[in-house]
Order: C-alpha cells, then sequence, then structure tokens
C-alpha cells in the first residue's frame, strides 16, 4: 500500500504525474506546444482578468450555476422500512448545450484565444463534447473541426446535425471500430500537421500534461457549486457522490473539491454486455496500467500490449482508458470504482425518466442504475449527490435500438 | 559489438564511401511473418545501410494511413513482440553488420516489461529504438537501453527550437532523427531548402550524424536530401509497395517482396549517385 498523503488535490507533480499515472507520452513535434499549453494555462490560472471573463460566461452564457435538485420521488422509490438514501442531482444536463461539457469547452476556447491559435480541433464520442466546442467555436467565430467515429456518427446522428448546424466540419473516422479511441488518435495526427496554428480542444481529463489537470479544473466548478448548494439545502456536506465515468471529466469536475472531505466517492464505469463478455469499457476493473493518447493509465488492452475496442451502448463511454487522476484515486483507494451494464443503465435510463421527468443521458443512466442498486441499503439520513451530466436527447435513437434487439 | 557501435561502425564506413545512407523502414509481420522476414534478410543486399523495423501496434497515432494500415495487417496476422525478436535473430543469423533499430510506440514495451524487454532485444541482435511517444521529458527506457550498450534515438522536429534543442539532444546517442515535416508519416514533403536550414541549427547542438525522416519517397528526393544528411529515412513508400502487392484477401501475391526490394534498390541508387554529406 502507497502512504496515504496529506492532501489529495496538490496533484499533478510539474510533470504531469499522478503517482504512476499521467505524463506527457507524445510525439516530439507536438511536445513543444504542449508546454505551450502548459505555459499560457498556468498563467491563465492565475490571471484575474481571464478567471472573470470565464465566470461570465459560465453564468451568462451556459447558465450556471446549475441547480441542485432533490429527487424526492426516486428517493422514495428507493426506500425501504429501515433506509434509503436522499437523493440530490446535480443537473449538469441543464446547462446550455445538455451537458456538463461546456465547462471546459468554455475554459479551453477563452485560453485558445489567449494563445491566438485559429483554428480548433476536437473528438467526440457521444458528440456532447463535439456539440460544446462547435458552440463555443461559433461563439468566438473560429473555424472548428471535429473528429468524430463512424459507429458514433450512426447512434447520435442527432448531435451530428447539431454541430453541422453550428458549422462544425465533421470528419468521419472509420480506423478501428469507429469510435472515441479512434476519434482521438485522427485528431492527433491533425493537431501534429497543423501545431502552428491549431488548438486541440480535448474533451476530457485525459491526454499529455496539463490536459488532464486542467480540464479537471474547468470542471471542478460542478463540485464547488454542489458544495455550496448542499450547505443550503442541509446544512451539512454529503456523505457520497456518484458519477459515470469514461475518460471521467463529470466525475472529476464533482469529485475533486471533496477529495479531502469525509465523503464517499463512487464512479461507474460501462461494464456493456458484462465484463466477463469481454464486450465493456471498464478500464479499471478490467484493464492494466499502460500508455495511450499521452498519458499513462489503465487501458483495456491485450497481453502484448495492444489497446482492445471498449463497448458501451453509451457513445459517451466507450472508452478503452480512463484519466489518469482516476488510476490514481483508484490504486491508493481513495474513490470507489464500480460498474453497470447496457441493461442496468436501460433500465435506470425509464426508471428517472418515468420518475422524474427527467430524460438522462445514457452515460448518467450508469450512475443512476447504481443509485437505484445501493441506495436502498443505506441510512435514511445518508445524502448522496448524484451527478447528472447531460441529458439524454440524444440517445432517444439508442434506446429504441437496443429495445429492439432485445425484445 | 555493442549496437551503439554496430551504429557508429557503419556511419563510419558511409563517411569512408563519402555518401549519405539509406535507413529503411518496414513493418514487422507485414503482410506476413514469412514475407516480411524474407524482406528484411534481403534488405542489406538491395541497399538498406541501416533497418527501422517497426514493432506493429494498434494505434500508432504519429503514422499516417500507410503505415497504420500495415500495422493492422501484421497484427491480424499474429504479429507481437516476441515475434519481432524473433525475426531479428533471423536476420542475424546472415548479417552481424547492418544496425538495427525497433521503431515503435512505448505500449508495448511497458507492457512486456522495459528492462525484460530491452536484455531481449539485445540478445536477439537489436541495435537501437526510436520510441516515438517518449520525448526526453519520459525517460524510463533510458537508463535500461544504455546499459545494454544500444542507441536511443531521439526524434527532432522543425517544432523542436534552440531553446529545446540541447533537452532533446543531450541523451541521444547513435543518430537524431530529424522529421523534417510537421505531420504523420507518409504524407506531406518538406522543401529541401528548409531541410538545409534545419539541419545547419541541429548541428549547432549536436555532433551526431543526422537522418532525415518523413514525406521522402523517391530515389530523386532521397537524393537532393542526401546532400545534407548522413542518411535518409524511407518508409510508407516501401509499406505502400506492399500494400500494392495484395490480392483481395490480403494476402501477399507473387513478387510482393521483390516489389519493395526494387523501390530499395532504386532509392539506393539514388543515394549512390548523389554527392556526398557536406559535413
Amino acid at each position: 500500500m502507497m502512504n496515504q498523503p496529506n492532501t489529495y488535490m496538490d496533484g499533478p507533480d510539474e510533470d504531469g504525474h499522478f503517482g504512476l499515472f499521467g505524463g506527457r507520452y507524445v510525439a516530439e513535434t507536438l511536445m513543444p506546444l504542449i508546454l505551450e499549453v502548459e505555459r499560457a494555462y498556468n498563467e491563465a490560472k492565475d490571471d484575474e482578468a481571464f478567471q472573470t471573463e470565464l465566470r461570465g460566461y459560465l453564468k451568462n452564457y451556459v447558465g450556471r450555476p446549475s441547480p441542485l435538485y432533490f429527487a424526492e420521488r426516486l428517493t422514495n422509490k428507493l426506500a425501504t422500512d429501515s433506509g434509503g438514501a436522499r437523493i440530490y442531482f446535480k443537473r449538469e444536463d441543464l446547462n446550455h448545450t445538455g451537458a456538463h461539457k461546456v465547462n471546459n469547452c468554455m475554459g479551453q476556447i477563452l485560453l485558445a484565444r489567449k494563445m491566438g491559435k485559429n483554428r480548433v480541433i476536437a473528438e467526440t464520442g457521444a458528440g456532447m463534447h463535439g456539440v460544446a466546442t462547435a458552440t463555443v467555436c461559433a461563439l468566438f467565430d473560429i473555424p472548428c473541426t471535429i473528429y468524430m467515429g463512424t459507429t458514433d456518427i450512426e447512434r447520435q446522428s442527432p448531435n451530428v446535425s447539431r454541430m453541422k448546424m453550428l458549422g462544425a466540419e465533421i470528419i468521419p473516422v472509420t480506423s478501428g471500430t469507429g469510435t472515441l479511441k479512434d476519434a482521438m488518435n485522427d485528431a492527433l495526427r491533425d493537431w501534429v500537421a497543423n501545431v502552428e496554428t491549431t488548438y486541440y480542444l480535448i474533451g476530457t481529463v485525459a491526454g499529455p500534461h496539463p490536459y488532464p489537470a486542467m480540464v479537471r479544473d474547468f470542471q471542478s466548478v460542478i463540485g464547488e457549486e454542489t458544495r455550496a448548494q448542499i450547505m443550503e439545502h442541509e446544512g451539512r456536506l454529503p456523505d457520497s457522490l456518484i458519477a459515470c465515468i469514461g475518460g471521467g471529466s463529470n466525475a472529476m469536475g464533482l469529485f475533486f473539491p471533496f477529495l479531502d472531505d469525509e465523503v464517499r466517492i463512487i464512479a461507474v464505469e460501462a461494464s456493456g454486455e458484462g465484463i466477463e463478455t469481454g464486450k465493456h469499457a471498464a478500464s479499471l476493473n478490467a484493464g492494466a496500467p499502460g500508455v495511450l493518447h499521452g498519458n499513462r493509465t489503465y487501458l483495456l488492452q491485450n497481453e502484448d500490449g495492444q489497446i482492445t475496442d471498449a463497448h458501451s451502448v453509451s457513445a459517451g463511454l466507450d472508452y478503452p482508458g480512463i484519466g489518469p487522476e482516476h488510476a490514481w484515486l483508484h490504486d491508493i483507494g481513495r474513490a470507489e470504482y464500480v460498474s453497470i451494464t447496457d441493461k442496468e443503465a436501460i433500465d435506470a435510463f425509464h426508471i428517472c425518466t418515468r420518475l422524474e421527468g427527467i430524460l438522462p443521458a445514457l452515460e448518467s443512466a450508469h450512475a443512476i442504475a447504481h443509485v437505484i442498486k445501493i441506495a436502498g441499503d443505506l441510512p435514511k439520513d445518508h445524502i448522496m449527490v448524484l451527478n447528472m451530466s447531460g441529458r439524454g436527447d440524444k440517445d432517444m435513437d439508442s434506446v429504441a435500438a437496443y429495445l429492439e434487439r432485445n425484445k | 559489438m555493442t549496437g551503439t557501435e554496430r551504429i557508429a561502425k557503419r556511419f563510419a564506413d558511409l563517411k569512408a564511401e563519402g555518401r549519405a545512407g539509406l535507413v529503411t523502414f518496414i513493418t514487422a509481420g507485414d503482410p506476413n511473418f514469412d514475407v516480411s522476414s524474407s524482406i528484411l534478410k534481403q534488405l542489406p543486399a538491395a541497399g538498406a545501410d541501416i533497418i527501422e523495423l517497426g514493432m506493429p501496434f494498434s494505434d500508432p497515432m504519429a503514422d499516417g494511413p500507410a503505415i497504420q494500415a500495415s500495422s493492422q495487417r501484421a497484427l491480424n496476422k499474429g504479429a507481437s513482440m516476441i515475434k519481432t525478436l524473433d525475426m531479428v535473430r533471423e536476420f542475424r543469423k546472415s548479417d552481424a553488420d547492418t544496425p538495427i533499430i525497433l521503431m515503435g510506440y512505448f505500449n508495448p514495451i511497458y507492457i512486456y516489461g522495459v528492462e525484460k524487454f530491452t536484455a531481449a532485444a539485445s540478445e536477439a541482435g537489436v541495435d537501437g529504438f526510436i520510441i516515438v511517444d517518449l520525448p526526453p521529458e519520459e525517460a524510463e527506457m533510458r537508463a535500461p537501453v544504455e546499459n545494454a550498450g544500444l542507441s536511443f534515438i531521439y526524434l527532432t522536429a522543425p517544432t523542436t527550437d534552440d531553446a529545446r534543442l540541447p533537452t532533446v539532444v543531450e541523451h541521444a546517442s547513435g543518430f537524431i532523427y530529424y522529421v523534417s515535416v510537421t505531420g504523420i508519416t507518409g504524407t506531406k514533403s518538406a522543401a529541401t531548402q528548409d531541410i538545409e536550414t534545419a539541419l545547419k541549427r541541429l548541428r549547432r547542438h549536436s555532433d551526431l550524424p543526422i537522418a532525415v525522416g518523413f514525406g521522402i519517397k523517391t530515389p530523386e528526393q532521397a537524393a537532393e536530401i542526401g546532400k545534407y544528411a548522413e542518411a535518409v529515412v524511407v518508409g510508407s513508400a516501401f509499406v505502400n509497395k506492399v500494400t500494392e502487392n495484395l490480392d483481395k484477401n490480403g494476402n501477399p501475391k507473387d513478387g510482393c517482396a521483390d516489389a519493395v526490394l526494387g523501390l530499395v534498390r532504386d532509392i539506393a541508387g539514388g543515394l549512390k549517385s548523389g554527392s556526398p554529406a557536406t559535413v
């Protein structure tokens, strides 16, 4: 066992490591640019004008703070005679563009402007990050190119239309399984070829340093607001936090401000058709440490170090890796990493929709499914905050197709 | 003779001959083990002075479509790190002089175990490594490679400025690989004048020989760049020859190996007729 640190909040080190994980595993062509992004971000962090501008856009454009909503009907439904947690939803689905992704995009687009970059590229899985990127690029009149796997284009067509409407160029990626990993490969290839002009707006807490830390910082507004809001509702901090995890940015954003508090932290991976079937996206539960996309982290891979394909009904969780800070929190035991199958997520999607009138993203439905599993066994005074990371309008076709396949 | 010595001797010989060397890249196991192994063995006779042997990886982020596809073909035919070393071992039975550099990505080495892999590679007859996603900041292979007497070859790019070059060349050995374009393999080509300028800048920071790669496809281009560099790297053009000589099931047609070797001969011929390196 590693020694317990005094704080869980001072990572990464100056080379971008969270314990064994993180780092900057990129081609030399990109290295000078990565260092430039890091310098620019470090300056922006301490630049009051930058932070004021960001706060202004988050409030007036994104619509922050997002509400912290007491899900009373779900709470009552899951209560038993002896127990049942009080369940709150942090409503990131109510942000402009419909997910937490825009928090990060707003921060990074301001950084890209500050760095004088006149073109933006991004990868997207479910399309929520692509939509958020296309949105901020429209707002600031910056040309934008989005890499998206062909499998994802098919199952997330509403988001593809939205991105195009917003003026983004969509590049379909056919390599591999045509999902998020492959989109990230091609975005990196574009970046290498266009380093001078282009800013790569990574959508999750992964990639080379400083991205994992930077994206976490931009998403931490979720957890910071939650702290203040739960004090208003309940007069104390929550007992547990729960969020779904693909790359892990909504989870990191909620968790980070609570890492040094006595709060139980649970992240929910996608186990697809079941870990035993091999068709899943549970990097922490079924992967091993390795190096991909600029960082060392847990990866789905074979014994020869070849990356294997992930599977999840949710395009946003369909990635064979995970942010390096999560890998570290996993190994030191600060957070629990559980998993939920496609079927459990689809069931939770319906339960949430019918009980609360909230159509959750299939990603968020994984977190809801785990709440449904455990809430009844928790004491009545247990306060739990779930990150409702996005809305589910984009998933209507996927859910219908899943139900059709599994009639 | 250590790997680093074998590389140094090859560059000394090239200097004595008064010409730039040809570094040929092929992917180990593409289009299958036997054909790939056969190409490898015949490369020196066709004119390869140094061999870069690609270790197939599922996610070759710095490579263009040609090398991506070749990696995938090799993996589909059962390529692995162990088989790549087998191929080197086989090659060494008939060639003790041509340096072999393994090129690829870090993850398969990390999973094999860095120390274990370095030792196995050394034993098999490998002389050096180019690991695309290990910049000098991620130095975990450096010590094991140096201790085994092998070379860790660093890439420098047009984006590597004067402030950064000392960091990159500080631990370099064997030669410096100058990536002549900002981009992936097998796509655009740099202007000769830009390369000339870049190499002058590079030589202010290092006395090691320089090999120039990325985007070099023809005997003429190779000959032109060979005027300024100690070696020229060609990769995607050879890999494309493999691709052109596959049947519709992805199996090599008769003459697949000869097609690759023919292009090697052409490019080597171009280099031999060119002017010597200016250093």
